[in-house]
């Protein structure tokens, strides 16, 4: 079997990531498992279309940035994207989850998730129709690099930004005191709120982080896979998967789960064939809660 | 004559859905399991059922042309034996771990219907389902009211069934560990026991509920099995309110004629090249409904759920009341 694989096992596994590190962070500060979280990949990449397309509308058009298939208004409607899933997510928990957290039953905000990730879908059919849609639809020449491995210059780039990414949040996560006081709410709710958290202010920046991340997996997905409604809605599986495997709460585990998962789907491509590719996340996830249900990185609940 | 014949089509359907809705009071109103992965076990049970009742066909394994009781039994066996397997991985963790295997459960049973052409038929599926009282299909009205008869005997004894065990001892452990599972334990009952046998015998309803579509339409394929139908089920729970069987009933009918009423209202309102958007309109519509109805009126229309947070004090008194008459 060709070594192929293990590139297309990292891109899957950077978006898998990229998207995990979302519902984790909702899963151990707002402590629900957010079915709603693929719709927000979704929504971002619709949204950093729709400005792509308006830029080119009232700039022309523009030439890619030399070996790349995508040039600066990409970069621009990315941002922009980003800021639009970030401020979705945090109506989302204003008009619905917020008040039913205040409730007090976990489990209906969970069913609450599962309604609005419907609802948010079928918007997305409704305005875009379910016919798929690309960023660019130029071909890009992979590039040998030895071992029988070829990678398009665009591959590198979002690898690239997946990197520099996911340090930055583990960065923002370990050495700020927003970052610490992330921690301490997903640690013990009730001791963060007594030392003076402001815990609506963390809510606000969990939401934030896991919007913005949820546009760049789904930006990554539209340009090097194509654009859906549904395509948000097929990550869940993988992303839950992920956030559960790397253990719930942990960024590098989120990442390194999703990139274990995306490795073994690449594989399972090769091995068995492409129609078997969901069932991998499945089984690892089930795996995964038979022998060790607190993950790779995970805590014991206390 | 023709209104009669839609009735009778019209209420098969609202019932066997409602059957399915049964099945998932029994996990989430009764116990507090949350399935969002319903989908998948009302395949199994119609893919079971059809594999055993259908005429031998040499493209995939069986045909096995057994009666179709027998496949019934089949389909709730394996049905209840998925969801017990499903409830023993996950339910000794955290209620969350189940709703996520349950969501793989049913992407996982979706594949293997799409995928697996030897035992489901691929993305063709199975037809020549036996149906009951085939010979009547000369006469469609006759038919639909001789199913109509059938589904609702099946789900009148289900109900009466549920009834029945929400009110035995074992019901009463399974309220007991929804509303205070530590005080449940230290009476010495096993939670993850219980649990696991609730999840099981409602997995075996929502098969059964699967098994009777299939005999019902005579064809299934996986398109039958989409989220929308996990979805639509829990809004017919909700809206009739978790925990009450009746509710769970009433809401399936209700929600299934707002359901067909405005997919009839769309298909006249909308020319044809645009009735995909308008379905996905319906289900944003529908989508937003269950939300709302979480927000204010999270009981239903008949729910029995007490609210402990922030109503405290009522919920001790509604319980009281409930449990002073009976």
């Amino acid at each position: 079997m060709s070594l192929q694989f293990v590139v297309d096992g990292l891109l899957t596994g950077s978006m898998i990531g990229l998207g995990a590190i979302g519902v984790t962070l909702t899963y151990s500060i707002l402590r629900f498992s957010n079915f709603a979280h693929g719709d927000f990949m979704a929504w971002g990449t619709y949204a950093t279309l729709a400005v792509v397309s308006a830029i080119g509308a009232t700039v022309g058009k523009v030439a890619p940035i030399a070996p790349l298939s995508f040039g600066w208004p990409l970069i621009v409607a990315l941002v922009i994207g980003m800021a639009f899933t970030a401020l979705l997510a945090l109506l989302l928990d204003k008009v619905l989850f917020s008040r039913l957290r205040s409730q007090g039953q976990a489990i209906i905000v969970v069913m609450a998730s599962f309604g609005a990730s419907m609802a948010l879908r079928s918007l997305l059919e409704f305005t875009f129709t379910s016919r798929p849609t690309y960023f660019s639809r130029a071909i890009q020449i992979a590039m040998p690099v030895g071992f029988g491995i070829r990678i398009t210059p665009d591959q590198i780039a979002l690898l690239l930004l997946t990197a520099v990414l996911v340090l930055g949040v583990h960065l923002l996560m370990t050495r700020t005191q927003t970052g610490r006081s992330m921690q301490a709410l997903s640690q013990n709710a009730a001791l963060a709120r007594i030392v003076g958290i402001d815990v609506a202010s963390v809510v606000r920046v969990t939401w934030v982080i896991g919007g913005a991340l949820a546009c760049v997996a789904g930006v990554m997905i539209g340009i090097l896979v194509q654009i859906r409604p549904f395509m948000g809605f097929d990550m869940l599986l993988p992303m839950f998967a992920a956030a559960i495997l790397g253990g719930i709460g942990s960024i590098p585990g989120a990442v390194l789960g999703g990139l274990i998962i995306g490795l073994a789907e690449a594989g399972a491509v090769q091995l068995i064939g492409a129609e078997w590719r969901a069932a991998v996340s499945f089984i690892l996830l089930m795996a995964v809660l038979f022998v060790r249900p607190i993950g790779l990185f995970g805590v014991r609940e206390r | 004559m023709d209104l009669l014949g839609y009735g009778a089509f019209f209420l098969t359907t609202a019932l066997i859905f409602s059957l399915v809705t049964l099945g998932l009071n029994l996990q989430w109103g009764l116990t507090g399991l949350f399935n969002v992965g319903l989908a998948g076990f009302v395949a199994i049970g119609a893919y079971t059922s059809a594999l055993l009742t259908t005429p031998d066909d040499a493209a995939r394994l069986g045909g096995f042309g057994l009666p179709i009781l027998v496949g019934w039994a089949g389909a709730m066996v394996v049905g209840g034996i998925a969801a017990a397997l499903t409830g023993m991985a996950t339910l000794r963790l955290k209620s969350d771990y189940l709703a996520i295997t349950t969501f793989g459960v049913a992407v996982v049973v979706q594949l293997v219907a799409l995928n697996a052409q030897k035992l489901t038929g691929g993305p063709f599926g199975i037809g020549f389902i036996p149906r009951p009282f085939g010979s009547l299909a000369e006469t469609p009205l006759l038919f639909n009211l001789s199913n109509l008869a059938v589904v609702s005997v099946v789900t009148l004894i289900a109900y009466l069934a549920l009834e029945h065990l929400s009110r035995s001892p074992w019901g009463r452990v399974l309220k007991a560990l929804r509303e205070d599972e530590r005080a449940a334990i230290s009476l010495g009952k096993s939670a993850r026991f219980y649990r696991v046998q609730a999840f099981a015998v409602g997995g075996a309803i929502m098969a059964l509920a699967g098994a009777l579509q299939a005999h019902f339409t005579g064809f299934i394929a996986p398109d039958n099995y989409l989220p929308i139908l996990t979805f639509q089920v829990w809004v017919m729970l909700i809206v009739g309110g978790s925990g009450s069987n009746l509710g769970a009933v009433i809401g399936s009918i209700l929600v299934w004629a707002i359901w067909a009423g405005s997919g009839t209202l769309t298909s006249i309102l909308f020319p044809p090249e645009q009735q995909a958007r308008a379905a996905a309109l319906q289900i944003a519509a529908i989508g937003v409904m269950l939300c709302v109805i979480l927000l204010i009126r999270p009981n239903g229309l008949f729910g029995d759920r007490p609210r402990r947070s922030w109503l405290g004090k009522r919920a001790k008194v509604a319980t009281a009341k409930s449990i002073s008459p009976s």
